[in-house]
């Protein structure tokens, strides 16, 4: 089975150009123009859209053991191939906590013939209580690259200096390939009570606030360890411009640091919480508009590695209660492309990096997913045409929730098609299954 | 002249919808005619009840007020003694929130109206329910001996059974035409409505 | 307008309307039958999601002074953890037939949630520490009983700024009508980024006092010994409580409030409490007033909106 992906720009070795894509079997097998096509080849009218490769989110909630009501692993993985996603990482906040090789190898049973790859992390501490390590070795063994307590910050210094340095003994399992420890950065004694971003708006509303500071902290006490035992650590969802400026220091120091950013913290800011809707309640919180703006410089001049999604399904009538007794969250893998592309002015190619071979490259499936469009690469694709508008509807997702923060936003960039190892999995704009 | 529904406090923030303004067309009564139709209110007033004996006036907010205060001054004129005045907000007392709704006034009955004559006087008599509301306002401050009812003009078009004691005018008028009254004169005209956010008396 | 939440909904044209209302309903406390059969049919829900016997009281009194039905709804905020939420809940309440609903809520903003959930007019009776409207009309309104105006008068609110939601309203409601609002507290009681408040931030008590119109303290609640933000009670009473010592340099025509209930010995010594200057029962009687004409021109600005369309 062939598909013949014509009349598009691709993103190439070489950058973008005007060329056809034909995919057979799983690889890509040519690009350029006056390919030869063979004669049961679907086309595909790519005319007007970027070709580029699947996106990577590393950083998503399926829910699934556990809140399966929200979301599961089947929904998440039908909204990712929608928003253009060919892999996502799954978070192991789930219940039970995915921290043992038999509930990695659940996931992944579950995730079998699901519309996107899912990658599952692995938690750093048993149960994400922070007491004891997870069996890190024999979850690299299996192939796990990403531990995270997602949700927590590993609040014990000691424990996490002891988790780095176990980390980078795992490279001799993994065969060098890095272990990444991703941290949600949050000193849960200064964002205790606090439920949304401390600053003026917390002062109005009277809502308790989390300061910049319980993220930062945590930042300058992982750098300073990372800087120690060698290992490498990946920061989420940053929502401080003082964070992103730590990480560009860090960089240039050459500490091993990763970051990412979620589309909501480059594109909302916390007025959203002045109506007091908990869909706009997130962990970290949503900050300000000086924030916004450093986290945009951040992502244009690559201190920032990432945008993820942090997507976080709640079912409806969760966000029903009270503002801060709400649970934090909402959805991403549907809009964060659109959003990317409305929001952000950065060429086509740094959005690329940025949301598919860096997070990709982080997740260690660099293999298979992040690479130019050329022929020999796996094909996991996505045609997305970046003019179309279209407008954000929570209940249109193909996730189980509606917590979209961007109900009724009308933004550019439609994904068409996507396709995962030479399969459709969007075919103009419709999941396959 | 002074039109009482330009002295009404302005309600925005807690203001109804349908807002209109008084179109006059023509002139029933001159000032001359009101006070001569007070004046002869007065007598009939004295003559019902032979002399001020326990007589008591209370006007009805807002348009009665003024009516009240005229003829306490006419009753005091001719028979040389002063009568109590007050002032009722039967507001509270209608049984139509939703239609009559604006600010009340502050009601001042600083007398007792027990075994009293209440002379209750208003500018327009119209359906009776204002005056409905207002007996049962005036009859919670306690238990008068008679209560009368005084009335510049009577427009007719009654929806309770209530009839005025004593009248300055009876004008037959259609239920969309509209009465102003107020101590300068009686006007016949009808209602246009304003648009938003424009208010008579506004400026 | 159909629901009361903040201070901010009414602006100054709104709090002039309620307190010209009030003055009628004040007249019709002093009455032989001090009730009234204006909101009579009405059905009006009292949902305390909080303890708060005193707001509640006020509220009921003037519901029952305007011959409303008052349906009372308690929830403890554990019991509404099982599973129902806020708006379940409300949703519930609403399908019985009701007219208006007062919310009081440890929550802040859960009054504006129902509010969107809700047909019927929302009254906020206190949500977190973010607003207590009803509070600040009746301290208006006390205030302005004493004849003062509003435009200029010195008003220094003193204590627990950051938790409360009396502060909040109070700032609001005094700053719209012209006065000048001077915050009174030890850093670690004043909300981060305090200036968005719009009012002036002072730590000493005495460097105000001389210059003060109306004294407004605060509840002083024991917890905040718990989370280290203030050293001790007795402390605070020493830099921040009305002693005898700062009664005597405060303007004789000053005015002191309180939102009650008083802590005696924190915020005001036992020997200041009987001082003629202080107007905390004033503020207690003109609840129930003021409450009264916010349910009369709520529920009265409501129907005649619905009346209207």
């Amino acid at each position: 089975m062939s598909v013949f992906i014509h009349g598009g720009q691709i993103l190439g070795p070489n950058g973008v150009e005007r060329a056809d894509v034909l995919v057979t079997g799983s690889s890509i097998v040519g690009t350029g123009l006056d390919l030869p096509v063979p004669g049961n080849a679907r086309h595909i009218d790519a005319a007007g859209c970027y070709v580029m490769p699947g996106l990577v989110d590393l950083h998503a909630h399926l829910r699934e053991p556990g809140t399966e009501e929200a979301e599961t692993i089947e929904t998440g993985a039908r909204g990712a191939a929608l928003g253009g996603y060919t892999a996502v990482v799954a978070m192991p906040n789930t219940t039970p906590t995915i921290d043992s090789p038999s509930l990695v190898r659940d996931v992944l049973a579950i995730a079998e013939g699901a519309l996107c790859e899912v990658v599952p992390a692995a938690a750093m501490t048993v149960g994400r209580e922070g007491q004891l390590l997870t069996p890190m070795g024999e979850l690299a063994r299996m192939g796990v690259r990403i531990f995270t307590d997602d949700g927590r910050g590993v609040q014990d210094p000691a424990l996490m200096r002891s988790i780095m340095e176990y980390a980078t003994g795992l490279e001799a399992i993994t065969g060098g390939a890095p272990v990444v420890l991703a941290q949600h950065c949050e000193i849960e004694a200064l964002s205790a009570g606090g439920h949304m971003h401390e600053g003026e708006w917390s002062t109005r509303l009277g809502i308790g606030g989390q300061p910049s500071e319980s993220e930062t902290l945590m930042m300058l006490r992982d750098i300073a360890l990372a800087r120690r035992t060698g290992a490498h650590i990946h920061f989420q969802h940053v929502s401080t411009g003082e964070g992103v400026e730590i990480i560009r220091q860090a960089k240039a120091d050459g500490v091993k640091v990763t970051a990412e950013v979620t589309t909501h913290h480059f594109t909302l800011t916390d007025e959203a919480c002045s109506s007091y809707d908990p869909v706009f309640k997130v962990h970290p919180p949503l900050r300000t508009a000086a924030d916004v703006d450093a986290i945009r410089a951040g992502l244009a001049d690559g201190t920032i590695d990432c945008i993820a999604t942090d997507h976080a399904p709640h079912e409806p009538h969760t966000k029903e209660f009270p503002f801060d007794q709400a649970p934090p969250g909402m959805l991403g893998l549907e809009s964060a492309l659109a959003l990317a592309l409305t929001e952000l002015d950065l060429p086509i190619e740094r959005v690329s990096e940025l949301m598919s071979s860096n997070p990709a490259a982080i997740a260690g499936i660099g293999d298979r997913h992040g690479n130019p469009v050329e022929a020999g690469q796996r094909a996991n694709l996505v045609v997305v045409d970046a003019e179309s508008e279209w407008t954000i509807r929570g209940t249109a997702m193909a996730s189980r929730s509606h917590n979209t923060p961007y109900e009724g936003r009308t933004v550019k960039g439609k994904v068409r098609f996507t396709v995962l190892d030479g399969e459709l999995t969007v075919d103009d704009g419709v999941a396959t299954r | 002249m002074v039109d009482a529904e330009l002295r009404r406090p302005r309600a925005v923030a807690f203001g109804r919808g349908g807002l209109t303004r008084f179109v006059p067309q023509t002139t029933v009564l001159s000032e001359d005619d009101v006070a001569r139709a007070l004046k002869r209110m007065a007598h009939e007033i004295i003559e019902r009840n032979s002399g001020l004996d326990d007589i008591v006036l209370i006007g009805l907010e807002r348009g009665g007020v003024p009516i009240a205060h005229a003829l306490g001054d006419a009753l005091a004129a001719i028979e040389e003694r002063d009568v109590e005045v007050g002032t009722v907000d039967a507001s509270f007392h209608r049984d139509d929130i939703s239609t009559t709704h604006v600010l009340p006034e502050v009601t001042r009955i600083p007398f007792s109206v027990t075994d009293k004559h209440v002379i209750l006087c208003d500018d327009v008599l119209f359906t009776g329910r204002t005056v409905r509301a207002a007996l049962d306002a005036v009859t919670d401050f306690g238990r008068p001996k008679t209560i009368q009812l005084a009335v510049l003009v009577d427009r007719g078009h009654r929806e309770l059974p209530i009839r005025p004691d004593y009248i300055g005018k009876n004008l037959p008028t259609s239920r969309d035409e509209s009465v102003r009254v107020s101590l300068g004169g009686v006007e016949l005209g009808t209602r246009e409505a304003l648009e938003n956010g424009t208010r008579e008396g506004d400026s | 307008m159909k629901d009361l939440l903040t201070i901010g909904d009414l602006g100054a044209d709104g709090i002039q309307e309620i307190m010209h209302a009030a003055d009628s309903f004040a007249e019709v406390c002093q009455r032989p039958i001090p009730k009234v059969p204006a909101l009579r049919g009405k059905t009006i829900a009292s949902m305390f999601f909080e303890d708060s016997t005193r707001t509640r009281t006020s509220f009921e009194t003037a519901a029952k002074r305007l011959s409303a039905d008052v349906m009372n709804f308690s929830a403890s905020s554990s019991s509404v953890n099982k599973g129902e939420s806020l708006r379940d809940t409300v949703e519930t309440i609403e399908a019985m037939g009701v007219d208006a609903i007062i919310v009081r809520h440890k929550s802040s903003g859960a009054p504006e949630q129902i509010s969107r959930w809700a047909n019927a007019s929302v009254i906020n009776g206190g949500d977190g520490w973010h607003a207590h409207p009803t509070q600040s009309l009746l301290d208006v309104y006390t205030i302005r009983e004493e004849g003062r105006t509003f435009d200029g008068l010195r008003i220094a609110i003193v204590g627990d700024i950051s938790h409360s939601r009396v502060a909040r309203s109070n700032i609001e409601a005094f700053r719209t009508l012209g006065a000048e609002v001077t915050l009174v507290a030890p850093p670690t009681l004043l909300p981060p980024h305090v200036e968005a408040l719009g009012a002036h931030v002072s730590h000493d008590l005495d460097a105000v006092l001389a210059n003060t119109d109306v004294l407004y303290l605060l509840r002083m609640q024991h917890e905040r010994m718990d989370q280290a933000l203030v050293p001790s009670l007795g402390e605070y009473h020493r830099a921040f409580g009305l002693t005898l010592d700062r009664a005597k340099r405060l303007p004789s025509s000053a005015l002191i409030m309180h939102p009650g209930p008083m802590n005696r010995g924190i915020e005001i010594s036992p020997e200041v409490i009987d001082d003629e200057r202080v107007r905390v029962l004033n503020q207690v009687t003109n609840g129930v007033i003021v409450r009264m004409a916010v349910l009369y021109l709520v529920l009265g600005s409501a129907a005649a909106d619905r009346s209207a369309s």
